[in-house]
This record gives structure tokens, C-alpha cells and sequence, in this order.
């Protein structure tokens, strides 16, 4: 009986994502019906479904990374984009100058060199914001106006070309394997980070540093060295990012590589039920966001929504999203379902019982 | 008739939700003289200031100032009539000039005329004899200075009253005496001057009379000069001086053979406690007495380096340790119950399991965590031990009343099994019933061997529990008292004469 309370109490945040998603799905189905269609094209599964998980790859690494950050910074990386398109265009000259035929060894040294570039970009931001004590979004600005120059800059020419078979498998397919390779390289890092917040306290001290950093130092965490390692995390999952992206482009184009795609994460981290100032978080939540991001941009272009005014109905429908989850609403609503129960209560039997009921459905 | 009576108050009383702020309280503020307002935490000091200066407004009573009856609706109401205020935390723009601080917002004016503000501020600084230029930036000033800008402010435009919360805390002694220079000059204009400080000494140093509360409710009015220190802080406690009850303590658990579980010498830190020595043995409970703001508190964290620990050596077992952060305190075997349950105690919106399993989880390291069903486990295991009210082990911890909130955290330090435990305040905020508990188990620890210090504003709870008693004043240990040495008279003669 409390495990079964505990499930539902866990899956509470995620009300708000998972409502969104289905309203999307139905407005989706309403559109046409075959929208669940599949279709198999040369052994490889593709659809409205597919495709918005090959297209929300990017997003749902960054916005896990996002959530690290924000829930021990109590703040936000909005550097993600460009740090992604640095390790990529190192990533790529890698795979450029190595010469001779590239072989998965090329790409896997490559993407690693292009991790421990993120990793070096993390703590730069990871220093300047946990050392220096300057606010996250001051601190990431700077790379968020200088990232993209720097990749130009590695790149030596505009959009150098990424033609490989197997950048090219990455990016799309592989034959044999009917889900599309960006797809399993996202569902292989979920299992990653699920597996990794099993095993250490990553979860217990993020938390512990972004609800109390005063009782957190006096419990033996050091807040500055946790707030780092989340930027060190931010910068390995941008580096994944940006390898993916680069892979699906098979060009890295350092002006428009996840261009502005720190405003999505940051969406999708809200979306997901987190608090923007920091503490406890929900990665599930956030990555549910962040395929309900996705899926928003393409209903929108498959209602035939003129591309550029798509932004617009965008932001519409974001205001109202967080009005419908704001605190004021939320305490509102909460008054008058307490009032029905109460009054329904009430009715037939005994009076009290409304209110305990109305707590317990919070 | 009493032209000298600037402000006079009678039958203040204020309430909050639950909370009896003030009830009934006069207070009488004269022409030219300074009024020390004592009392402990939550006499009701700084209420009575808000309602002073118009933060608050009064349930009930009756203001006068300079004999009319008036009503202040807001702060800038009461900065109109002529009453200033300068509080602990400087409220001034660090990187404006002086002048500029000293006029910001004061000007009817739209525009600025910079030549005659500089002026102004110059004969300002002058006339009170600040060592400051008007054209200076404020932040090159050194904090006595920015306190005396601070009052600049605050009496500019004719103030008759002004307001002084705990202005000398973060002062050295000779900043004190620039300070109580310009008091004094304030003091020769006429202005009355309310002084809050916790600092018994600058009270009688500079005060003509001295206005006592406790629990929001008035103990008395008197002159300084006519007032012993010993009798001050008694009526402070709520102690009446003839009142000694005979209390029964703990027999001083004292063996002789064994080695020191904890022993600092000349131990100080950041937050400014003169280098101190302490030791405690085996199954000891021993505590720190002394006023609030005393360094008692600094004391301890001190010894658990919550503050950065500035100098002296430390021995754990009688072996040299290095202790720098809380986490090597830790891992010598030392808890802390801090006194700020909220600031520093409670993680406010995780569940009342991760909040009790919080410090053995760090103990044991990042990478290995404890499974579910141990953190489990052992957070039942606890919740029955201590008789924690929640409704699971799921509940967040703030949705906890505050006494169950600080066994809570107790049963965090109690899961890591110290042999060295510090309570700073373990039972402030809590009912009686809670506080007997703790206060029980305290003794029942230490029975298995413990040691504990532990620190609490009443000292009658402090003499039922502790078996030595380390008198603090003016961040300084000025004694020491053990075994049948322990009544409350002999606590008080101790702070009012500063040892012996």
C-alpha cells in the first residue's frame, strides 16, 4: 500500500507533460488518422512517430544535462548550442585529418576527444559559476556569444562536409536495424544516466546543494564541487548533442548547428514539472518535455502553420501552458476540487473526510 | 508639562498568526537621552522597533510623539515625522558616493544639483565629525564609517528619534568608541536615541536608561546607573534574583584515566571567536552558556569548522587531526545539530527519509549510495525510536511540525553514530512536551558513552542537562563551572562580572 502511494505521488509532476502530450496526440489524430502510420522503408521504421523521436534526439540530451544544472545551480546553461557545435567541429577535423579511410575507430576517438572538449567547456562555465560565484546565465552568456566563433574558427572554412558511410549511418540508419540510429543513441544514453543515478548519490547531493547549499556543507557536501560536476555533466551531454546533430547534418554548419536550442531545453526542463530555481527534479519529466517540444513543432508545421508565424503559436501556447501550471492556478484549482469533494462528502455520509481527501490528492 | 518626552507608547500589543509578538507594552523615549532596549531572542525588541518605524502596525495602544497621538501607516510615514533608523545590515549603495547615499531619495527635486548636494554633505560629515569625503565611493569607507553614514542618513532632515539595531556587531572596539562618539553628539542636539545591542557592556558604557522584555511582555523600565549587570540579565531570563531553586544535576561523569574524546587549543574561526580551549571526555554533557551573540554558537561550529577555523590544533582521541570542513569533523566522528533549523538543518522539500539518512549517506560516499530498502529501513527504524510523527517516510520534511522537524535531524546524526555530538538550541521553538524528550535522551546518550555539548538559551534547561558549564561573554570564555558549582545565580554572577 505505501509503495503503490509512492508510485502515484512520483508520477504527479508528470501530470502536466503527459496531459500535453495527449492533447497533442488527439489534435494529431483529429488532423488525420494516420498518424500512427508506419511505414517500413528499406528495413527501417519511419512515421510521425519515428520521426519525432529521430528529431527530438538533441533536445532530450541537453534537456537531462539542463536539468542537472538548473536543479544545483538554481540557474541555467543557455552556452548548450554552442558548446555542442565546438566539441562537434572538433569532432569533426578529427575525422577530417586523420586520413585514410575512416573507420568506426575514427568516429569513436573522434567523439571521444569531442566529449572531453564539452568537458573542458563544462568547466569553464562549471568554474566561473561555482568558484566565482557569477549567475549561471552571466557565466554561460559569455560562450553563448563567443561558442559559435570559436567553431567557425576550428571549422577553418564555412561548413566543412562530414562524408563518411558511417557519419552517415549515424546520422540516419543502419542497415539491418530498423530504428534510426539517432534513436537508440538516445535511448542508450537514458540508460546510461538512469543507470548512473541508481548507483551514486548524484540524485541525493544535486538536490541536498539546490534546496539548502548552507545545510548541505554542513552535512559534508561540498555545494561548489556538485554544482561543478553538474556543468561537467552539461558539457559531456552537449558533446553528445552536437555528435549527433553533426552526424544527422553530415556538415558542420557552425552558424545554425542546435542553434537556440538552449530556449527548448529550458522549456522542456520547466515542462517536465522542475523548478527553474533549483532543488528536487524529474529527468523523466524533462525528457517528456522535451518529445512534447518536438511534438508541438511538428503538429504545428503539420497543421500547415506558415513557418515563420509557427514561433508565435508557439509562444501562445507556452503562455498558456504555464498559466494552467502556475502556482496561482494550481492553488485555485486545488480550492475548488477540496470544495467538490467536500461538498460531495458531505452529502451522503460524514463531513470530515473531504478535507484529509483533498490533501492526499495533492 | 513633559516637553522632554519625544515618543511615549502605552499598551503596545501586536499579534501574528499564532504568535503573541507584544502584548501591553509601554515604552517612554526622552529629549537627548539613550535608551537600551534588552531583552533575549523573541522579547519582542524588534517588533517594537517595526512599529516604530511603521513596518508593522499595532494591534492596540496608543502612540504619542511629542504628546500628540499620531498613527504611522508606513515606514516612509514615520521617516516624515522624524524618526530614523539604521539596522544591522547597511542598507546603503556600496558603490555610490557618500553623498550620494547620504541624499538618495530624500530630494523633492528632479534634478541634482551635484555641487550643492556635495556641499551639503560635507558640512554634514563635518558637523557630526565623520572621516569621510562626500565624493568618495561609500564601498572605500570601512565599515564603521559606512554604520556612521548610515546615521547621517538616518538624522538628516530634522530627526528627532533615532534607531539604532545592533549597529556595533560587526564593529572592533575602537570602530565601537568612533561610533558612540557621534551617539553621544546626537545625543547633545536632543535626539533620542533607541540603542539594541547584545553587548551588556556597550549597554552600560553609553545608556542612561534601560527598557527590559521578555516574551513580549514589559519586565520593567530603569536607570542604568541604578541597575546591576547581574540584575539586568536576570530579568532578561525571566530569573528572579532571590529565586534560586534548587536544582538537581547530573553528577559531573568525569574519568579521570581516559583520554579526551575531543580537545582544541587556542581554536578559533572567521566568524570571529577569540582562540578558545575546550575539551570534553567520554559520556560528558557539557554546554556553553551566555547571552545570544555571546559566541557561543560560534563556539561550536568552530569545532565542527562550519565556519572557516582560522587557527589552533585539534585532538580527536588524543590523536592531532586536521579538521577544515565539516566533512572531516565528520568523519572524526563529530555530528552538529545547528541552531538555525531552517537556514541550515532541514532540506526543506526532500522527504523526511533522505533528510535522516542525509549525513551516513556522505559518510559512506558518493558512490555508494544505500539501496532503497536500507534507507528505508533504517528511516522507520529511527522514526520509532524517537517518536517521530510523520505520515511516511515520504513526507517532506518541511510539511513537519518543528519539533518533529528537529528530531529529524537528530536521528541524521544519530544514524552516523557519533562519539561526539553538538546540539546548538535543539529544543528552541518546540513544545514542552518534544523538549523533555530531547532533553532525555540527551542524558540516555550519553549514559552509552557520548559526548555532547549542548547549547540552549534557557538556562534552567542547560543546568538539568549539563554537568559543566562554559560561560561565554563578549565572544570570549570567561569561565567555567562544574558539578555543584551549577545554579543559575552563579551562571549570571559569571556574565555580569566576566569570570570568576
Amino acid at each position: 500500500m505505501p509503495r503503490l502511494k509512492t508510485r502515484v505521488s512520483n508520477l504527479s509532476h508528470l501530470f502536466l507533460p503527459l496531459s500535453v502530450l495527449v492533447i497533442l496526440i488527439i489534435v494529431n489524430l483529429v488532423k488525420g488518422a494516420d498518424y500512427f502510420k508506419i511505414t517500413v522503408v528499406n528495413g527501417a521504421f519511419y512515421g510521425n512517430i519515428p520521426n519525432m523521436l529521430f528529431g527530438a534526439s538533441e533536445l532530450v540530451i541537453l534537456s537531462i544535462g539542463m536539468t542537472l544544472v538548473t536543479a544545483a545551480s538554481r540557474g541555467q546553461d543557455i552556452s548548450i548550442g554552442e558548446s555542442g557545435a565546438i566539441s562537434s567541429a572538433i569532432f569533426v577535423q578529427y575525422v577530417l585529418r586523420a586520413g585514410g579511410d575512416v573507420t568506426l575507430w575514427t568516429i569513436l576517438v573522434g567523439f571521444l576527444i569531442s566529449c572531453l572538449a564539452g568537458i573542458v567547456i563544462g568547466a569553464f562555465n562549471g568554474t566561473l559559476v561555482s568558484f566565482f560565484n557569477v549567475q549561471p546565465m552571466v557565466a554561460t552568456l559569455i560562450l553563448f556569444l563567443g561558442g559559435r566563433s570559436i567553431a567557425f574558427i576550428i571549422d577553418g572554412k564555412v561548413s566543412p562536409i562530414l562524408a563518411n558511410e558511417i557519419s552517415n549511418r549515424i546520422g540516419t540508419v543502419i542497415p539491418g536495424i530498423p530504428i534510426q540510429t539517432p534513436i537508440i543513441l538516445t535511448a542508450v544514453f537514458i540508460v546510461i544516466v538512469a543507470v548512473v543515478l541508481k548507483t551514486t548519490n548524484l540524485r541525493l547531493y544535486v538536490e541536498t546543494v539546490g534546496i539548502n547549499p548552507n545545510a548541505a556543507r554542513l552535512n559534508g557536501i561540498n555545494p561548489k564541487k556538485i554544482i561543478f560536476l553538474t556543468f561537467l555533466i552539461m558539457g559531456v551531454c552537449s558533446a553528445v548533442a552536437g555528435f549527433i546533430a553533426v552526424n544527422k547534418a553530415g556538415r558542420h554548419d557552425s552558424v545554425n548547428l542546435l542553434k537556440f536550442i538552449m530556449m527548448d531545453a529550458i522549456l522542456a526542463v520547466a515542462l517536465g514539472g522542475n523548478s527553474l530555481g533549483g532543488g528536487k527534479f524529474s529527468i523523466t519529466g524533462s525528457i517528456i518535455g522535451a518529445y512534447t517540444i518536438e511534438m508541438l513543432n511538428r503538429t504545428l508545421l503539420r497543421l500547415e502553420v506558415n513557418p515563420e508565424a509557427i514561433k508565435v503559436f508557439k509562444a501562445v501556447f507556452i503562455i498558456v501552458l504555464m498559466i494552467v501550471a502556475s502556482p496561482v492556478v494550481r492553488e485555485y484549482a486545488k480550492k475548488v476540487l477540496d470544495k467538490v469533494q467536500g461538498l460531495i462528502a458531505s452529502g451522503p455520509s460524514h463531513h470530515t473526510s473531504g478535507l484529509s481527501q483533498g490533501e492526499r490528492g495533492e | 508639562m513633559k516637553s522632554d518626552v519625544i515618543l511615549k507608547m502605552e499598551g503596545i500589543c501586536k499579534s501574528f498568526p499564532g504568535v503573541r509578538a507584544l502584548h501591553n507594552v509601554d515604552f517612554t523615549l526622552k529629549k537627548g537621552e539613550i535608551h537600551a532596549l534588552m531583552g533575549e531572542n523573541g522579547a519582542g525588541k524588534s517588533t517594537l522597533i517595526k512599529i516604530i518605524t511603521g513596518v508593522y502596525q499595532k494591534d492596540a495602544g496608543q502612540i504619542y510623539l511629542e504628546g500628540k497621538p499620531v498613527h504611522f501607516r508606513s515606514p516612509q510615514d514615520a521617516q516624515n515625522m522624524g524618526i530614523g533608523a539604521v539596522f544591522q545590515e547597511i542598507a546603503l549603495c556600496p558603490n555610490l558616493t557618500v553623498a550620494e547615499n547620504i541624499f538618495i531619495g530624500r530630494g523633492r527635486d528632479n534634478f541634482v544639483n551635484w555641487k550643492k548636494m556635495n556641499a551639503k554633505a560635507a558640512e554634514m560629515l563635518d558637523s557630526l565629525g565623520i572621516p569621510a569625503s562626500p565624493t568618495q565611493e561609500l564601498a572605500s569607507c570601512s565599515i564603521a564609517v559606512q554604520q556612521m553614514i548610515a546615521i547621517a542618513r538616518a538624522v538628516d532632515m530634522d530627526c528627532k528619534i533615532l534607531i539604532l539595531d545592533e549597529p556595533t556587531s560587526s564593529l572592533d572596539e575602537d570602530e565601537v568608541q568612533k561610533l558612540f562618539g557621534l551617539m553621544r553628539q546626537l545625543k547633545d542636539r536632543g535626539v533620542g536615541i533607541i540603542f539594541i545591542t547584545h553587548f551588556i557592556d556597550q549597554v552600560y558604557e553609553i545608556s542612561d536608561r534601560i527598557t527590559v522584555l521578555r516574551n513580549g511582555e514589559l519586565v520593567g523600565e530603569y536607570q542604568a546607573s541604578a541597575l546591576p549587570q547581574i540584575e539586568l540579565i536576570a530579568k532578561m531570563m525571566g530569573k528572579a534574583l532571590s529565586d534560586v531553586s534548587a536544582i538537581k544535576k547530573q553528577a559531573a561523569r568525569k574519568s579521570d584515566d581516559s583520554v579526551p574524546v575531543f580537545e582544541a587549543r587556542g581554536l578559533t574561526s572567521a566568524a570571529g571567536v577569540r582562540p578558545f580551549d575546550f575539551t570534553i571526555e567520554k559520556g560528558e554533557v557539557n554546554g556553553f552558556a551566555g547571552l545570544l551573540g555571546s559566541g557561543r554558537s560560534e563556539s561550536v561550529r568552530a569545532i565542527f569548522a562550519a565556519d572557516k577555523v582560522t587557527g589552533g590544533e585539534v585532538k580527536v582521541n588524543g590523536k592531532r587531526v586536521k579538521i577544515r570542513s565539516p566533512l572531516d569533523a565528520m568523519r572524526q566522528g563529530i555530528g552538529y545539530l545547528p541552531e538555525d533549523r531552517k537556514g541550515d538543518g532541514i532540506i526543506e522539500e526532500l522527504s523526511v527519509r533522505d533528510n535522516i539518512i542525509l549525513a551516513l549517506q556522505v559518510l559512506k560516499g558518493f558512490f555508494r549510495p544505500l539501496s532503497r530498502k536500507q534507507a528505508e529501513e533504517l528511516a522507520e527504524e529511527f522514526i520509532e525510536k524517537l517518536d517521530i510523527k510523520a505520515p511516511s517516510t515520504n513526507t517532506p520534511i518541511k510539511s513537519l511540525s518543528g519539533g518533529n522537524q528537529q528530531k529529524v535531524i537528530l536521528a541524521r546524526w544519530l544514524i552516523t553514530q557519533p562519539t561526539y555530538l553538538i546540539l546548538d538550541e535543539p529544543t528552541r521553538g518546540i513544545d514542552v512536551g518534544t523538549k523533555v524528550e530531547i532533553q532525555k535522551l540527551v542524558l540516555k546518550l550519553a549514559e552509552a558513552g557520548m559526548s555532547l555539548t549542548f547549547i540552549s538559551s534557557e538556562i534552567d534547561e542547560m543546568l538539568r542537562v549539563c554537568s559543566r558549564l562554559i560561560v561565554m561573554k563578549d565572544r570570549e570564555i570567561v569561565g567555567e563551572l562544574t558539578g555543584t558549582d551549577l545554579t543559575e545565580q552563579d551562571v549570571m554572577h559569571m556574565i555580569a562580572q566576566g569570570g570568576k
